[in-house]
């Protein structure tokens, strides 16, 4: 029952957090997290993100479901841009609140860790000096963060 | 079925997606990816590395040796690069 927004617009991460917590006091923790879009040592120029729109949806809601399983939470969001993102753009936006920081922290990074595995986008990269450097390579190292959740 | 292609999968495939109609002995997610990277040069290349193409169907990711019967969309592409 968390907010799941899959959008080409950008987010404003202050609004999104205030609308988790607002008239809600029994909340003691909101833990975000903000991903955004590296310049790569300056050879970056942009990332295209490409989506499968519904699955997209889908599959974040069934990892915030796993989240809200797992630990006390008051609320969950997750807001994942697509399309055309310059060095320093917001592409993702993961707020989880509860009434204190552990399973807070906790489930953001649980979160971020299985939505980086399993939810269906890929990024495309494009050099400053206009040729496309191609399509961003999944890391090993992503499958071992999500892996330490154990399940699915 | 729908059979959809995503990032790499879809530029090498050159289409977005495409009814296909495999026969009756393509039973799992496994023969299916055995039977489309046998339907041309750009299907070949698309599916050089089987064991690293993720399928899902009918938007939920599916394991290698899940049943295609019934289902109305079936997806193709890489590891995802998302977060």
């Amino acid at each position: 029952m968390g907010v799941v927004r899959v959008q080409a617009e950008d987010f404003d991460a202050a609004a999104e957090g205030r609308a988790l917590t607002a008239g809600r006091p029994e909340i003691g923790a909101l833990a975000s997290f903000i991903g955004l879009c590296r310049d790569e040592g300056g050879r970056l120029a942009a990332l295209e993100i490409e989506h499968y729109p519904g699955m997209a949806e889908a599959e974040i809601a069934r990892v915030v479901a796993e989240a809200e399983a797992r630990w006390p939470l008051y609320g969950i969001t997750v807001v994942h841009r697509f399309g055309k993102l310059r060095p320093g753009d917001q592409i993702v936006y993961v707020g989880v609140a509860a009434s204190h920081r552990g399973e807070a922290f906790a489930a953001a990074e649980m979160l971020m860790d299985f939505l980086k595995t399993r939810a269906p986008f890929w990024k495309r990269a494009t050099r400053l000096d206009g040729a496309v450097e191609g399509w961003v390579e999944a890391k090993a190292d992503d499958d071992a963060q999500a892996k330490r959740w154990g399940g699915g | 079925m729908k059979a959809v292609y995503f990032a790499w999968v879809r530029e090498r495939i050159g289409k977005n997606e495409e009814e296909i109609a495999p026969p009756a002995e393509v039973a799992t997610v496994d023969d299916l990816v055995a039977w489309l990277a046998s339907r041309g040069e750009n299907y070949a290349h698309a599916f050089d590395k089987p064991q690293v193409i993720r399928v899902a169907i009918d938007r939920a990711h599916a394991a290698r040796d899940a049943r295609i019967a019934g289902a109305k969309e079936i997806a193709f592409f890489p590891p995802m690069t998302g977060g």
